[in-house]
């Protein structure tokens, strides 16, 4: 960087901003967890106060565990994430391949289609939903829910992801063509990698709402053997009594797999292999 | 082993003909040029050799084997672009092997294919590079050499210098012709750079809006041009084009080269408007009263003065009539 672009008082303030936006974004987070070691007199006395030998207390967690569903319902919370999540690269970048690389007759109108649900909630349609998942049986069970978050994630990765495909350089999928390779290996072996930044982008966009959803667990899987987390979290939160310790305890347990996830995404952000493809 | 031929091939995008109507014959062995200005077709009308565009219509046959409906991998040729369209996640001697491998050929073969492509081209040391660790120039190599390795029918370019420095461009124009003479393959170069369809072409063609304007070898159309078209598009710097009239001639549209317009004389009037001294060579600007702004390419250093009144002369066997259509008279 040039001397003139980079000058101390400019990056301070740059840092200031940064560090003040980064406080706030995680100052729930940082009550929650800090709140979930503590007993509760202590989370009522001083919400803000750091745990002390005092006030220390794993009672929460302890409650959490102990209620033996609870890695169920992780382990049902991790399969809806990652399986939608798939479905929604997959057919996401399919459908963006397509839109973006072929001529057919009705390519424009197919695109604003497929984005279309970008601007229309899909929970408008849950009373239709449920009757179709209620006639073909697939109430309480969690290819259910997969079967929506993939629904609900399209829009966006089609979206986004056709306008990164449009930015692949022609001369390389022709190259390929010429090469010998078939449309599907260009797809697989040519474009994906170079969208992989996009890809990453479109996965936590598409991750976080789904693992945080509460609606359509509640609606369309709500026995005990189909709970996800979110879901299973309320079982804490009573009409008179919260047990206030047990859901920040599944609180900040829920953070955790999402978390890794985000970090697997963000190296992939940071990690593109674009640079250098074509000039 | 490669010639091609193209008969009434037409290209429409809608109701817009692009390609309107290309007969050509290259003979096998030959280095063909399409060159052109910049929406004449020339890219166009080389994709579609490579299959990349349909055809509306017409035919492309290659050693009279029509190939208007195979897959472009079938073709038997090879294509080097502009952007280099190296797969950037793969190796140097992955780029170069990839074809070979996609056809089936054992490891063997292609590992002695592409050596013998990268000693060609100098490549060795860099086989085990990505893209992205290459400077411009190697880029290209590695491009070429991809192509050289499918030993095909027909080579194809599609503006391979485009992208490189002057210097870069000029050493690798050379090796191009290198090549083209150690392989003796049938070459299809794209290229708007006049300079270099006049250095590597056997034959050029030159396109303007999706037709032929002529064909020829390169000496041919700069001796022969059959219109003004070509007469301007061919020649650096530009041929003068004199209004005939002024002159007392029956041709609407007298054309001489820059090195065949001579100072002093009286046949033009004009003053001298700039002069640029290339040290081998001098070019003179001249505004002529009757004919516009004119160039004078003369032999060595010159001195010419901004402003100078300046007479202009030429030899009449040496001028190129035209009609009033820009059709050559003879």
């Amino acid at each position: 960087m040039s001397d003139a672009r980079h000058s101390t008082a400019r990056s301070i303030a740059a840092h200031a901003v940064l560090l003040t936006y980064t406080a706030i974004a995680l100052f729930p987070v940082f009550v929650i967890v800090v709140n979930s070691f503590k007993n509760r007199r202590a989370i009522f006395a001083d919400p803000l106060a750091l745990p002390s030998g005092d006030s220390f207390d794993l009672v929460g967690y302890r409650t959490v565990l102990a209620q033996g569903d609870f890695l169920l319902y992780f382990q049902n919370s991790l399969i809806v994430t990652v399986a939608s999540l798939f479905f929604v690269l997959l057919f996401g970048a399919m459908a963006a391949f397509a839109l973006s690389e072929y001529r057919f007759r009705g390519n424009m109108l197919m695109g604003l289609y497929l984005a279309l649900g970008i601007m229309i909630p899909i929970r408008l349609g849950t009373v239709a939903i449920l009757q179709l998942m209620v006639a073909s049986g697939l109430v309480n069970t969690l290819a259910a829910l997969v079967l929506v978050y993939t629904a609900q994630g399209l829009p966006l990765a089609v979206f986004i992801l056709s306008e990164f495909m449009r930015g692949v350089s022609d001369d390389l999928k022709n190259a390929g063509r010429i090469d010998g390779l078939s449309e599907y290996t260009i797809f697989f072996r040519l474009v994906l990698p170079l969208v992989r930044p996009a890809m990453a982008t479109v996965a936590v966009f598409t991750m976080i709402p789904i693992w945080n959803d509460l609606w359509f667990p509640l609606i369309l899987a709500p026995s005990e053997a189909t709970k996800t987390i979110t879901l299973g979290s309320q079982a804490f939160i009573g009409q008179f009594v919260t047990n206030w310790n047990a859901v920040l305890a599944a609180l900040s347990l829920a953070i955790l797999p999402v978390l890794v996830l985000y970090l697997v995404f963000s190296r992939q952000l940071i990690r593109g292999i674009t640079a250098g493809a074509v000039k | 082993m490669g010639a091609l031929s193209l008969s009434q091939v037409t290209k429409s995008f809608g109701a817009t003909d692009v390609i309107k109507g290309v007969d050509l014959e290259v003979a096998d062995g030959e280095f063909c040029v399409f060159v052109g200005p910049s929406g004449c077709g020339k890219s166009t009308l080389l994709r579609m050799i490579a299959g990349l565009e349909d055809v509306s219509a017409g035919e492309i046959a290659i050693d009279g084997a029509r190939i208007n409906d195979l897959a472009p991998a079938k073709r038997e040729i090879a294509m080097v672009f502009q952007s280099y369209a190296l797969y950037p996640h793969m190796t140097v001697r992955d780029n170069m092997g990839l074809a070979l491998k996609q056809a089936g050929t054992p490891r063997a073969e292609i590992a002695q294919a592409t050596d013998r492509a990268a000693a060609m081209l100098a490549l060795d040391a860099l086989m085990a590079r990505r893209p992205a660790e290459l400077s411009g120039g190697q880029r290209q190599r590695v491009a070429i050499g991809r192509a050289i390795v499918r030993r095909p029918k027909l080579f194809l370019f599609d503006e391979p210098l485009s992208n490189l420095d002057a210097a870069l461009r000029v050493q690798t124009r050379i090796e191009i012709a290198r090549l083209h003479r150690e392989l003796g393959a049938t070459m299809i170069y794209v290229t708007h750079d006049q300079v270099e369809a006049m250095t590597l072409a056997d034959k050029i063609v030159v396109l303007r809006a999706g037709r032929v304007e002529q064909v020829g070898r390169p000496m041919d159309l700069y001796n022969d041009p059959d219109n003004t078209f070509v007469a301007g598009f061919i020649g650096s710097p530009q041929m003068n084009f004199l209004k005939g009239a002024r002159l007392g001639l029956n041709s609407d549209t007298l054309g001489i080269r820059p090195e065949h317009l001579l100072p002093g004389g009286s046949r033009i009037q004009g003053r001298v408007s700039h002069v640029e001294k290339l040290g081998g060579e001098t070019l003179a600007y001249v505004q002529a009263e009757d004919h516009g702004l004119l160039t004078l390419r003369m032999f060595g250093e010159r001195d010419f003065a901004v402003d100078e009144a300046l007479g202009l002369d030429f030899d009449p066997d040496r001028a190129f009539h035209f009609d009033a259509e820009g059709q050559r008279l003879r």
